[in-house]
């Protein structure tokens, strides 16, 4: 491997940089080393070469085949001023968005702030999340980040050790054998650990939620920087993973990526498609299973209620516990007359509210609820007794 | 393997003499992990042969194949070593008997009871620890399914290829084993472990390399049922499915067709046949709903059809 194919290598780790992609070094390492086996004379190697060691999602590829075709092949065709511009003009939008940010907001520390604050967050406490300007949506986002919860555990695999049980601990009984000369005079038990189910959120972001969803993603991050075992979805005319996004601990850079990476922020929702695509690509395959899965959405579809019936279903048979929050169910009469709403009913464990700071402190109790059966608020064998109410 | 591959043509070749079709992607990456001696970390839908891989992999090489199937709770003791607790016990029970207790100190007896004898060896312990002139390929299957802590543990195994055993001292070997991991991507596995690997998304084959594996696999199924079969699952992919039917199935599908005789797909067969690639009721009713069995059929003789 010569120096000018270690460099090639770098500009070309450095452009999928500019393009978002997470190139480490020793990625980079990686790829020459490949180079170095591989060659450099054969297109085909050189990519796959790249992509076995660049590329760790499949989510990136195309991002991958995108910048391979821009810096490999176009470079051959010697049209290289092209390609700069475009990079540059990349690498400007990307600082922009990086820096802008970061001056907004002063930390308020000095006393009379904070007694003012929390004044004013006994009000807010009540208030619905529509009608919030943003000095209290950031406020309320404050109250928020001090939630924490955590769904009832399930018996672990792994055992633990414990005062009595069933299943000896040989190797703790032996140890403590040797002090009584190999006699096992004290008995050691081992008993199931508890390990805490994971938790789903499903958040939608369409138009018709966009008032609440702002509050409730702050909801979803205090849950997933809070937890271990939290993955986070926003659903609006596609399926979008926010986990990655949302698990920084600084809140707002969190909630400024997560927006970026929502593109279809405030669209329509096609709520039967993207749990299609939930349940095919995480849930079914294990993500939701025996998890308790939260879905924040309002229950306007645009879709099919029949798609979204038979979704729900899907998800229904392998999740714990679905818990379905729907900001308008405070307004006085309400019905679930949206039709995905009435759809997706008969296969939720809990309806419950979650317009406001304290239906959300609420929705943490529900999620914490220790019983080890469904709750019979909406009976989960019901089904057919919601259809047929309808 | 007499001598290492030189470029991954020579893997493709001597991966389909030991029975498994590869594309130039898959070729590429298991010569640079052998090349590089680095893990591999296929990712990919359930059933089109990530696993096949590794064994594969182990009948081309002449290394043994040490398995390690993950699930969730998965730990130290079951994966890399457990001492025989039942034979120390047995062990000290003789030594009392046979006096040789009394004269020995306390120590030099414990030191009896840590003694390799008494050591099982799982599959991370035996893949490292392995003595022969031909390393062995350690298959980690379906990595997702264990904890984030085991996760962090095998990647300390990986980085070093060595082991610590408190009680015996490190093992350690010149010669590391051929690293396959697999996922399903039920959760992200660690970004520090997807760094110390080599990273392949395998996607299900091509058409003409799927006729190509069913013949390689179900070799009594005569090549224009080979055909009707690879189109016909190819058709079913596209059907919008909870579950795709993957390489595994078309294999399972074509030989349960060549065990009954068949020689053509017809409506009936595939009807009768259905079970055997479709393990979905759902997926199964929306195959059969508006004629679409007929409809594959169809299909599957126009694009079953040789071009010659």
């Amino acid at each position: 491997m010569n120096a000018s194919g270690e460099q090639i290598a770098v500009a070309f780790s450095r452009l999928l940089r500019l393009l978002g992609l997470a190139v480490p070094v020793g990625s980079v390492i990686g790829f020459i080393e490949a180079l170095g086996v591989t060659g450099l004379h054969s297109h085909s190697s050189v990519y796959w070469a790249g992509r076995c060691t660049l590329v760790r999602r499949p989510e990136d590829i195309a991002l991958f085949d995108r910048a391979f075709a821009v810096f490999w092949d176009r470079r051959e065709s010697g049209n290289t001023d092209e390609v700069i511009d475009e990079v540059i003009r990349i690498a400007i939008a990307t600082d922009d968005g990086a820096s802008d940010d970061d001056t907004d907001h002063g930390e308020p520390s000095d006393d009379p702030t904070i007694e003012l604050r929390f004044s004013a967050a006994e009000v807010l406490r009540k208030k619905d999340f529509a009608a919030y300007d943003d000095t209290e949506l950031h406020l309320a986002q404050e109250l928020m980040s001090r939630l924490r919860f955590a769904g009832p555990p399930r018996a672990s695999f792994r055992l633990r050790s414990a005062r009595r049980g069933r299943r000896p601990d040989i190797r703790a009984t032996m140890r403590s054998s040797l002090r009584a000369g190999g006699e096992p005079i004290q008995r050691k038990w081992r008993e199931p650990g508890e390990r805490m189910r994971r938790l789903v959120l499903l958040l939608d972001v369409s138009g018709s939620m966009e008032p609440y969803a702002r509050g409730m993603l702050r909801f979803v991050h205090a849950a997933v920087s809070g937890r271990q075992r939290v993955e986070a979805f926003a659903l609006g005319t596609r399926l979008t993973r926010v986990t990655r996004e949302l698990s920084s601990h600084d809140p707002d850079r969190a909630l400024r990526q997560a927006g970026e990476r929502v593109m279809d922020w405030s669209g329509g929702t096609r709520l039967g498609d993207c749990l299609h695509s939930f349940n095919d690509q995480w849930g079914v395959r294990g993500m939701a299973r025996g998890a308790i899965v939260v879905i924040l959405s309002d229950g306007w579809d645009r879709g099919d209620p029949e798609a979204l019936a038979e979704q729900m279903c899907r998800l229904h048979r392998i999740a714990y516990r679905i818990v379905w929050v729907n900001p308008l169910k405070v307004t006085p009469g309400y019905a679930p007359l949206a039709r995905g709403m009435a759809a997706a009913l008969p296969y939720v464990d809990h309806f419950v509210e979650g317009h406001s700071i304290a239906a959300m402190e609420e929705l943490a109790a529900v999620i914490s609820l220790d019983n080890s059966k469904r709750a019979n608020e909406t009976p989960s064998r019901g089904a057919t007794d919601a259809r047929t109410a309808r | 393997m007499a001598t290492p591959p030189s470029n991954p043509a020579d893997v493709a070749q001597a991966l389909s003499d030991y029975g498994y079709l590869p594309d130039e992607g898959l070729a590429t990456a298991v010569f640079l992990a052998l090349s590089l001696k680095r893990p591999l970390l296929l990712e990919g839908e359930a059933g089109v042969g990530k696993t096949e891989v590794a064994k594969v992999l182990s009948r081309w090489t002449g290394g043994k194949l040490i398995r390690l199937q993950c699930y969730e709770g998965i730990d130290a003791s079951q994966a890399v070593y457990d001492w025989d607790y039942s034979r120390q016990l047995l062990h000290l029970r003789a030594a009392e008997a046979t006096g040789e207790a009394q004269s020995l100190a306390t120590g030099a007896l414990e030191n009896q009871l840590y003694n390799e004898r008494f050591l099982l060896k799982r599959a991370l312990l035996l893949a490292i620890d392995h003595r022969s002139e031909v390393p062995p390929v350690l298959l980690v299957d379906e990595v997702d399914r264990a904890d984030d802590e085991f996760e962090a543990y095998l990647l300390e195994v990986l980085s070093e290829y060595q082991i610590t055993i408190p009680e015996l001292g490190v093992y350690s070997t010149a010669r590391p084993p051929v690293v396959i991991l697999t996922s399903n991507r039920t959760r992200d596995v660690h970004d520090a472990l997807k760094r110390r690997c080599l990273y392949h998304w395998v996607e299900h084959p091509s058409f003409e390399r799927e006729v190509r594996i069913v013949r390689m696999r179900a070799p009594q199924v005569v090549e224009p049922l080979a055909r009707q079969v690879a189109a016909a699952v190819e058709a079913m992919r596209t059907k919008n499915l909870y579950k795709p039917p993957g390489v595994a199935e078309t294999i399972d599908w074509a030989t349960a067709l060549g065990v009954l005789g068949v020689t053509e797909l017809d409506e009936a067969t595939v009807e009768a046949t259905l079970g055997a690639v479709l393990k979905y009721r759902e997926d199964q009713d929306r195959v059969r709903q508006h004629g679409g069995i007929a409809e594959i059929v169809k299909q599957a003789f126009e694009r079953g059809l040789l071009h010659d």
